[in-house]
């Protein structure tokens, strides 16, 4: 595996943060985490705003991810973080393999209403099961990593350790993806796809594989929220969580697999800001950043970079 | 047991006509301006307000109560009219050579803005005006008493549904509006003003989100978070017709309103998610949806 210089700068700030956690206060430690998880969903959207398709619906995954890491841990007593993330990743997944049989046929709008319909009966289902605590949701049991059980004073730091693990990850196998054949198909799809079939490539295929794949980046994103904040819900499933995580996708953009988690981080210091400030009007405020991203930077704050590292050179 | 199926077909009916005037001005909208408005619930909770400040007038003014319901249009009307032509205008107007995925999205901006202006407007309490709620009385069928409201939201579904086929097939307007929904660009080119054209749909359109969001004022509790539930469910019902045919939101309307109806009376734990499944459903065989066209695919 060639492991590409971003990835590799990732890495050194991921470490860089863990060694100076001491010095940063909880709450932003906890910010990081959720950026983390957020991150991991809209890096899913990514390969599609790739192929040009936009899903409203990757809650459906962010929160079947969340409530499989919770189910495992508050009925079946499993409460190792490593195992709880693999198995959430891989039920999202097969979710997605499913629904994906019928969604790879779509494109444009409907592609977008139609997963936004999963995500919804996803939400109707919760909303009325009274075992799962219906709008309430459910407290997650405390976690163990590679059966250790951290301290309550470290547990935010440990977690966020674990998040950065499973992000690295990610990050370099989505990277590997996008540069095969079949990642290069994405841009061919969405610039022309009959083009890319008379080439004899699947569209429908290959919206599938990546529907999959979107589909356990957000469902692991989802375990790790699950996990962070120790407190599940419903609406992890509502429309307006598919909506956050398509606004942190269009402010970062689609330039690199790094610019969701950058996204995801400014999308966390706004709402946070916004909030402390302002609870009535934050939404405001990320409606208005909105509109001024697809106005004047539709390639998303990533097309900062490569303009100004030209400009250098 | 004819008792029960009464009581499903009149609750049955009575939302659908919510649905279909939910829903109405998201199709007009899209059927001619290619526009998914996310911000169509925001327009809803604006109608919805509006209303409640207007009726909130009349009863201090102590205004004859038969009149109310012309309290409730005019604020509807009010609130479309208004910021309808204002965003389209100072934002959407720019737009429209964008994909209609990037104009879903700044409608969506849109919404986010809106709601936080509603709530800095009118603050966070919720409101309550029930007197053209309760002046209507009652009806009953067998044991039942339902509230004559019903009958007032039935009609004003059929009033409105057969108004906007009169004004599409009918009048001269109407012909316009069909030409620059099947092409925008010859249209233009035969000399109809399309930019005038989309800022009247548009406002028509939000003016019809306010209907429904003004006559559904008095039989809920008037309070922030109003639209966003109501935007996924008319996407349901718009997406499930077929977007942008009118027959189509009927056909859906009425469908999803019976189903709904018998689910909350017989296995209510189903409420929500019959109605995504249904769309669910109709988009799996008809990927288009109820009542669409064959589209070409472009090369």
């Amino acid at each position: 595996m060639n492991f590409d210089k971003s990835i590799v700068r990732l890495a050194i700030v991921f470490i860089g943060i863990l060694l100076l956690s001491g010095f940063i206060p909880q709450w932003a430690l906890f910010m990081l985490t959720i950026a983390c998880a957020n991150g991991m969903a809209v890096l899913g959207l990514m390969l599609f705003l790739r192929a040009g398709l936009v899903s409203f619906g990757q809650a459906l995954f962010f929160c079947t991810g969340a409530y499989a890491a919770g189910l495992l841990a508050l009925k079946l007593d499993i409460t190792e973080m490593t195992f709880l993330i693999i198995i959430s990743g891989i039920a999202s997944g097969l979710m997605a393999y499913v629904l994906g049989f019928l969604l790879a046929k779509y494109r444009g709008i409907f592609f977008g209403l139609l997963s936004l319909a999963f995500s919804m009966i996803l939400y109707g289902l919760l909303v009325k099961t009274e075992a799962l605590g219906s709008t309430d949701g459910f407290n997650v049991p405390a976690v163990t990593i590679f059966g250790w059980l951290p301290d309550l004073s470290v547990v935010r730091v440990a977690v966020l350790g674990m998040a950065f693990l499973i992000i690295l990850l990610s990050v370099s196998f989505v990277n590997m993806l996008l540069k095969s054949p079949r990642g290069l198909l994405l841009t061919a799809i969405r610039d022309n796809e009959i083009r890319a079939e008379y080439m004899g490539a699947s569209a429908k295929k290959t919206i599938h594989l990546f529907y999959v794949v979107s589909g356990v980046l957000a469902g692991l994103g989802g375990a790790i929220a699950a996990v962070a904040v120790g407190h599940i819900d419903p609406t992890m499933s509502f429309w307006t969580t598919s909506g956050e995580m398509i606004f942190i996708a269009i402010l970062g953009g689609t330039g690199s697999v790094i610019a969701p988690f950058i996204g995801a981080l400014i999308f966390g210091i706004i709402h946070t800001i916004a909030f402390s400030y302002s609870p009535n009007t934050w939404q405001m405020v990320i409606g208005l950043s909105l509109i001024f991203v697809i106005l004047l930077l539709p390639n998303g704050l990533w097309s900062l970079r490569e303009k100004f590292g030209k400009r250098k050179s | 047991m004819i008792d029960q199926i009464l009581m499903v077909l009149i609750d049955g009916i009575n939302y659908s006509a919510w649905l279909f005037l939910a829903a109405v001005g998201l199709t007009l909208i899209y059927g001619v301006m290619k526009i998914v408005n996310v911000a169509h619930g925001s327009f809803y909770a604006l109608g919805a307000y509006m209303a409640a400040s207007v009726v909130g007038v009349w009863v201090t003014l102590d205004y004859p109560p038969y009149l109310y319901y012309l309290a409730l249009f005019v604020a509807a009307l009010i609130s479309g009219f208004t910021v309808g032509p204002f965003v389209e205008r100072v934002l959407l107007r720019y737009q429209y050579e964008k994909d209609e995925v990037v104009i879903l999205l700044i409608t969506y901006a849109l919404f986010l803005v809106m709601e936080d202006v509603i709530k800095l407007i009118w603050g966070v309490n919720p409101y309550f005006i029930v007197e053209p709620y309760a002046y209507l009385g009652n009806f009953s069928v067998g044991d039942m008493t339902y509230p004559n409201y019903y009958i007032l939201m039935f009609g004003l579904a059929i009033a409105v549904g057969l108004t906007l086929t009169f004004v599409l097939k009918k009048t001269h307007f109407g012909r316009l509006l069909v030409s620059v929904i099947y092409d925008r660009e010859i249209s233009a080119a035969m000399g109809i003003d399309v930019g005038k054209i989309f800022v009247v749909t548009f406002s028509v359109g939000c003016a019809l989100a306010g209907i429904a969001g003004a006559f559904t004022a008095p039989t809920i509790s008037v309070s922030p978070g109003l639209g966003v539930e109501v935007i996924v469910l008319s996407f349901a019902v718009v997406v499930t017709g077929g977007l942008g045919s009118l027959p189509g939101v009927a056909l859906a309307a009425i469908i999803m309103g019976l189903v709904r109806s018998f689910c909350i009376h017989y296995i209510p734990q189903f409420e929500l998610f019959v109605i995504f499944g249904v769309m669910a459903l109709v988009l799996s065989f008809r990927p288009r949806g109820l009542f669409s066209l064959a589209e070409a695919r472009k090369i």
